[in-house]
């Protein structure tokens, strides 16, 4: 996971899938190059979500002929777990 | 002077896609001429240039058409792309008529997009260009 998220793309691809959960390739792929300026090919923003779905940050669900990206945070969840933040207020 | 004349989405049958492009989205039929077989040369234009462009609504009937079209839809690759002059209007009207909206009306700067099904194998992008 720590790969996954150790990538400015990446990173990227999970803040449009939390604008929008459910997107495909071509509609990320578009907000990555209109919203981002980030002119990755095709297949590398394929590359990069198999990465986050191996990471468990994205799941791929096809509904008939088409393919949607839905983002997962729970993984993220174990960060908090092995370093927990203080409530505010709380000295640290 | 070279101009385009006449551009086409390969559509799963010709009698549904007549209906879902005039019907639905409100093109005109501009041509409907009888081919081979069960083929049709069949355009539609808008009605706002109807000596405009012709949209052909070509038929799928060769071995690579269905491959080809399925794994553009997959990855939410648009056949073709439409330009409205407002499409949230557009997707509330359409919303109405039962299409489906794959992305609904989405702000990518300069243009505003959304992509819907065609019912004939084809996504198709709606564009609204603001600047």
């Amino acid at each position: 996971m720590f790969k996954a998220l150790a990538d400015a793309t990446r990173r990227a691809i999970l803040d449009e899938l939390q604008d929008r959960d459910g997107q495909s390739l071509f509609e990320l792929c578009t907000r990555l190059t209109m919203r981002h300026g980030l002119g990755s090919t095709r297949q590398a923003v394929s590359q990069h979500l198999e990465v986050l779905e191996e990471a468990g940050l994205v799941t791929v669900r096809r509904e008939g002929r088409y393919k949607f990206h839905h983002l997962d945070t729970r993984p993220l969840r174990q960060i908090a777990v092995r370093w927990p933040v203080p409530d505010e207020g709380e000295s640290s | 002077m070279i101009r385009i004349t006449v551009t086409s989405v390969f559509v799963d049958d010709q009698s549904k896609a007549l209906d879902f492009y005039t019907g639905v989205l409100g093109f005109q039929v501009k041509n409907d001429i009888p081919l081979g077989g069960d083929d049709r040369w069949l355009t539609v234009v808008s009605p706002a240039a109807t000596d405009g462009v012709e949209l052909l609504l070509e038929p799928s009937g060769h071995p690579a058409v269905g491959p080809f079209k399925a794994a553009l839809v997959e990855d939410g690759i648009p056949a073709t792309s439409f330009g409205v002059d407002d499409l949230q209007a557009e997707f509330e009207r359409l919303t109405a008529r039962g299409v489906r909206f794959v992305q609904p009306p989405t702000d990518m700067g300069p243009v505003i997009v959304a992509t819907i099904d065609d019912t004939c194998g084809n996504l198709i992008q709606l564009a609204q260009m603001t600047s």
